[in-house]
């Protein structure tokens, strides 16, 4: 089963949740962390890294003996990513989306694929946990296909956690899909309803089953639970404001750790997501 | 005329928080918020929408059943899987690349402009906002990113105004990057957890490092961890950033919120006063670096 974990608002406990979640499971985890932009999950699980691989995206290279500047190239692209001026053809890497038009169209044979880096993509343990993050390289705007590659390793015989990005829009979207069920996270705050709202809309278009986590539950006003009642949003998992998770959290300690009880507050999370999941 | 770029890495730090505040604190400025899908600014600022524009960008396949033979071309030509075995295009994972538009030999597929959004101009108790809302589970948002700054920097040059404050985005990606290239600087707002910190290397990798944009930082809810806070200044000092203030954890910022006004406007206690020091240290050091 694929469990993502997304919210709208960043800084809601997106990581907290999918973190402890992954503990408390113990066994026959798999976490990945596809918020390749800013990843905090390893700070967490603290899996011993086994592998790490540089992964790129194709872009066009041209071959100038052979190009005859027919302009093909820069016809199909729809990013100006590749122009053809007078006898020049100009390549511009951070705009292209690798979609392989260029290279499908030119006549000539004389665009080949090399690959731009996008980030790195590292693996680890940590007991049952098997760890994977995408780090996305400085400077790269382009996150969506460094986690594509990051879900290209999932294991469907285990249980998949995936902490998503914060947001609603293409890297969200991009490490959302095809799960099994989505649990939202939110604060009850106004800024943390907006956001929830949009994040309800973007799970409702991709018609995924989902349900909320409220972190920090005593603070702010009801607003949030009233919307749920409203839309029929089911409110699975409430933790309460307390500093001394916040204090923990700061040092890189999990939840679970500091407040065992909370193992069997997950794990019942899970049970009920299963149920949710299979109806 | 100046534009300074709020932001943070890491998300729910507070940049928000203090974008509002500066709306109070900056004279002579235009507002705009760049985090276009998931704008809060507008929830404290309440803008009074005076021009609204669609925002149309991109390209979406779609197949006519009646018009196409399922050859297949398509499937085989897509780099994104859009296009599912039974030849539907999924506009959500259509990249709007076009190929294969390019390459059915039927001309079966229609390649219409996407609706993306739209874009506001407006008026607030502290002056004028230019803000934006990306359509649900839309792309592009750095392309509307840019189309929020270029409109703010058009007013503020009809207006002769000092400012521009932009409310950016969480993270280091395309928004981000479209936030703050050619900005005159940045605001870094971090936390003292081990997981703010690690962000705020990143994004200041990619402001002050990647593109040599003057970069300031501030610390919210210092004292949740007063070690973790004294290591983001000697990071700061150790890469020639101005560190320019650290605001304690104070219920206050959430009531404010509540009442759907800033920090400023709402109390005249101490860390309206440290946000306000944030921003005359930003003042004094920008004739300096820019």
């Amino acid at each position: 089963m694929i469990i993502s974990i997304a919210s709208g608002k960043g800084g809601t406990g997106k990581t907290t949740v999918a973190v402890n979640l992954a503990l408390s499971l113990g066994n026959q985890v798999q976490y990945l962390d596809c918020d390749v932009e800013e990843p905090n999950g390893h700070i967490f699980i603290k899996p011993e890294f086994q592998k790490s691989v540089t992964v790129g995206t194709p872009i066009p290279e041209v071959n100038k003996s052979k190009c005859t500047y027919c302009g093909k190239c820069g016809e199909i692209c729809q990013y100006n990513a590749i122009v053809v001026i007078k006898n020049n053809v100009l390549v511009f890497p951070e705009l292209c989306h690798s979609c392989a038009g260029c290279w499908l169209v030119c006549p000539e044979n004389a665009i080949s694929p090399i690959d731009r880096e996008l980030g790195i993509i590292e693996q680890g343990k940590n007991g049952g946990v098997e760890f994977i993050h995408g780090k996305l390289r400085i400077g790269e705007a382009m996150s969506p296909p460094l986690i594509r590659k990051v879900k290209s390793e999932i294991d469907s015989n285990k249980t998949v956690i995936i902490d998503a990005p914060p947001g609603t829009s293409c890297p969200v979207i991009e490490s959302v899909k095809k799960s099994d069920f989505v649990l939202l996270v939110t604060e009850p705050t106004p800024f943390g309803l907006n956001d929830l709202k949009l994040a309800v809309e973007m799970i409702r278009t991709l018609k995924l089953p989902f349900g909320l986590v409220i972190n920090r539950s005593d603070i702010g006003n009801d607003d949030v639970r009233l919307y749920c009642k409203e839309e029929k949003i089911d409110i699975l998992l409430e933790i309460k404001n307390d500093r001394k998770i916040a204090e923990a959290y700061s040092r890189g300690t999990s939840m679970v750790e500091i407040y065992p009880e909370y193992r069997t507050k997950f794990q019942e999370l899970y049970h009920e997501i299963e149920r949710r999941a299979g109806a | 005329m100046k534009e300074i770029v709020i932001i943070s890495g890491k998300g729910g730090t507070g940049k928000t928080t203090i974008t509002a505040a500066f709306a109070s604190l900056v004279e002579n400025k235009v507002m705009a918020d760049c985090d276009v899908d998931a704008a809060d600014l507008h929830l404290i600022l309440s803008p009074d929408i005076q021009h609204e524009e669609d925002f149309y960008s991109g390209k979406t396949a779609f197949i006519r059943e009646n018009d196409c033979t399922q050859c297949g071309k398509c499937v085989e030509v897509c780099q994104f899987d859009a296009i599912s075995p039974d030849l539907v295009v999924d506009p959500v994972a259509c990249e709007g690349c076009g190929v294969c538009v390019y390459f059915c030999p039927v001309n079966a597929i229609d390649f219409n402009d996407n609706l993306s959004g739209c874009w506001y101009i407006s008026n607030t108790r502290l002056g004028p906002m230019v803000h934006a809302r990306l359509g649900i589970a839309e792309e592009n948002s750095g392309k509307l990113v840019t189309l929020v700054r270029r409109q703010a920097k058009l007013l503020a040059e009809q207006q002769n105004l000092d400012y521009i404050i932009v409310d950016g985005a969480p993270g280091i990606g395309c928004p981000v990057i479209s936030s703050i290239t050619g900005a005159s600087a940045v605001l870094v707002v971090t936390e003292p957890t081990l997981s703010g910190q690690h962000d705020l290397e990143r994004v200041v990798s990619l402001a002050a490092g990647h593109f040599q944009i003057p970069t300031f930082v501030c610390v919210n809810k210092y004292n949740l961890n007063e070690e973790m806070t004294d290591q983001i200044k000697e990071f700061c000092k150790s890469n020639h950033i101005h560190f320019v203030g650290q605001i304690s954890y104070d219920d206050v910022v959430t009531k404010a919120m509540l009442n759907g006004k800033n920090i400023i406007e709402y109390s005249n206690g101490k860390t309206a006063e440290v946000i306000k020091n944030i921003w005359q240290n930003i003042e004094d050091k920008l004739g300096h670096v820019i």
